[in-house]
């Protein structure tokens, strides 16, 4: 009876929790629903009198939104598998190698985690446009293909594997290089998706440095692209509410499919995401 | 194949793991490192696994001298205390991998690694994860995979101490099958004497770093090197007690107590120190002898503990503590004091703790 008490308690504890976080999307998605008069309305109605269907049409025709996505799409892609071929080799190297001055750099390293972000953007944005990048995919990728934490992430991992395991290898044949691709990769593999999904959903919802470093429409991403419901005269809210549920989809599925291995990856380096 | 070790040492920072080591392995041996934890087993079978690069001195397998040679290039297989196999490989590919390794190709690989499993009885196991196995199958599964590359060299680093107490014997008698039926040169590093004591054609005995004893399991336990060579070997332990030598008489004395025992035999007391330690093992005493002039000394007992096969006496011989085993056979009672023969002791010289004479019996009628 007890038990069941708590349990209830707990219950009605998360799904407090849990509507709390939904409210922004469902809002969101109600006031994608609405004529721009009711989304101005005081007081603020959270179910549309009418349900305007066609605003999704209209805010996708209103900018290059194909365009958009291809761009986003290439860029996830590539900076997501190039961060993971980076974050493994440097997560080897930093928890299995030995070779002079590994731990100093990795200290290094994780200091400039300390560094906002916000910080690096003028240096940045000089050493691309001195490269010729800017306005370029390179621009766009190149800058994102490591990263600190996801190698300490995949490092905490790594060191958690006895490393008998790795004396067994190496008698039975295996190089190191073979050894890190054949057992630790595969061994690591939670940790892997956990890092590539985080990554890509980084690097879908990124805006200011593609802001900042794009000029033309062409290669604009869909974040970036969303300022168009932004004009001199105001904002479309119902239309930029309209292409946010859209743009926002593709990572909610991503998650929902790998899920599993995100709670696994998380929880097994012992850290919190 | 033979494997010859020369003033191998391993320093690590400041501690001396291994201290000058100088043994030869004999073709087909079954051998045994053993020493409390610390003593340097360990660090000896990573050195001869290529794991651990010697400070100095150097290794031999057969004539070639192997210190430069990468753990892969020396027909070693090894089994580690934990097993380490591949978690995420089914039992026939964790076998399999060497060979992949080795690039030989497929249908050799999987027919030898299906041989070996049958001839460690896991073949019927081929498709499970070792995470679904129990410890003494993981510990097969690393034996087939250890062996799968007819490798000259068989390392075994601790086996049998993950596994429960029933299960360490059965698996103890299988190691010594596989061996013998594979007629592999194997050395077992262990801290349990009566693993070694089993299982091997000779044990290596080490403490902190250096060597103690290399012989015979036997002649180990008849005929130990020194004090603590006989303290580590053998369970309950050896009795140990301070004794002086009274060279006129013959005979040594105990200290703290009015008990001696006489020294028989051809035996040259002049060279004895003055102060000794005598150690007698507590199945050397015996209730009755044929032999009239053995050795007799009277125990008071306090404590009856019968096994089954024989009975453990514990009490106290003059004012020192001592543990005796006599046959279960022998109708006891309730005595108090009892009159026991001495068939063997060994006594060390108490400055350098070395063996100096053995009584094995001989010289009494």
């Amino acid at each position: 009876m007890r038990q069941a008490f708590s349990k209830g308690f707990i219950y009605i504890l998360l799904t407090i929790g849990s509507l709390l976080m939904l409210l922004p999307f469902i809002w969101m998605i109600s006031t994608s629903l609405k004529t721009p008069g009711e989304v101005m309305s005081m007081p603020p109605t959270w179910i549309p009198e009418s349900w305007k269907w066609d605003n999704y049409l209209k805010a996708w025709e209103m900018a290059p939104f194909l365009r958009y996505t291809l761009n986003s799409i290439i860029v996830v892609i590539v900076s997501t598998i190039g961060e993971i071929i980076t974050t493994i080799l440097a997560a080897y190297a930093f928890s299995r190698l030995q070779f002079w001055g590994r731990d100093i750099v990795f200290a290094i390293l994780l200091g400039t985690m300390m560094v906002p972000g916000e910080m690096l953007l003028i240096p940045n944005f000089v050493t691309l446009s001195n490269l010729g990048w800017i306005n370029q995919y390179e621009a766009l990728i190149i800058p994102w293909l490591a990263s600190i934490f996801s190698i300490f992430l995949l490092r905490q991992y790594f060191l958690g594997v006895p490393k008998e395991l790795h004396y067994a290898a190496k008698i039975d044949g295996c190089s190191n290089f073979r050894f890190l691709w054949s057992v630790m990769v595969p061994l690591a593999k939670p940790a892997i998706v956990t890092i590539a999904l985080l990554k890509a959903i980084g690097s879908w919802n990124a805006f200011l440095w593609p802001l900042i470093v794009t000029q033309s429409e062409e290669m604009r991403t869909l974040p970036v692209g969303l300022t168009a419901f932004t004009t001199e005269a105001g904002t479309n809210f119902e239309l930029l509410m309209a292409a946010s549920s859209m743009i926002i989809l593709p990572m909610i599925i991503l998650y929902i499919i790998l899920q599993k291995y995100i709670i696994e990856g998380v929880s097994k380096a012992g850290l919190k995401g | 194949m033979e494997i010859k070790l020369t003033n191998l040492a391993m320093d690590f920072q400041q501690t001396k793991a291994v201290n000058d080591l100088t043994i030869t392995i004999q073709d087909g041996h079954l051998v045994s490192i053993l020493g409390p934890s610390g003593c340097g087993k360990s660090t000896t079978l990573n050195m001869l696994a290529g794991l651990y690069k010697p400070t100095a001195g150097e290794i031999y397998f057969g004539d070639k001298l192997v210190n430069q040679v990468e753990p892969e290039h020396r027909e070693i297989g090894m089994v580690f205390q934990n097993y380490a196999l591949y978690p995420h490989l089914t039992v026939l590919k964790n076998i399999m991998f060497p060979l992949k390794m080795a690039k030989v190709n497929k249908k050799e690989a999987f027919e030898r690694a299906t041989e070996m499993a049958k001839l460690v009885q896991i073949d019927h196991l081929l498709d499970r994860k070792p995470g679904q196995l129990s410890g003494g199958q993981q510990q097969r599964v690393a034996i087939a995979r250890a062996l799968v590359k007819n490798p000259k060299v068989l390392l075994l680093d601790e086996p049998l101490s993950n596994l429960d107490a029933r299960l360490r014997l059965e698996m103890r008698e299988e190691i010594r099958r596989i061996q013998k039926e594979v007629g592999i040169t194997t050395i077992f590093v262990t801290h349990d004497q009566e693993e070694a004591m089993s299982i091997s054609d000779k044990i290596l005995l080490m403490r902190d770093g250096t060597l103690q004893q290399y012989t015979t399991p036997l002649e180990m336990y008849d005929k130990p090197s020194n004090l603590f060579v006989s303290q580590f070997m053998g369970n309950p332990p050896i009795n140990i007690y301070k004794a002086t030598v009274n060279k006129e008489l013959k005979r040594v004395e105990l200290k703290n107590s009015n008990v001696h025992i006489p020294l028989l035999g051809n035996v040259d007391v002049t060279k004895f120190p003055e102060d000794v330690i005598v150690g007698i093992r507590p199945e050397s005493f015996v209730s009755e002898t044929s032999s009239k002039e053995l050795p007799q000394v009277s125990i008071s007992i306090n404590l009856i503990e019968r096994t089954g096969r024989d009975t453990l006496l514990s009490g106290k011989i003059g004012e020192q503590q001592v543990r005796a085993l006599i046959s279960s056979k022998q109708q006891l009672g309730n005595v108090e004091e009892l009159s026991l023969y001495i068939t063997e002791f060994t006594v060390f010289d108490s400055e350098t703790e070395n063996s100096i004479w053995y009584f094995d019996g001989e010289g009494a009628q």
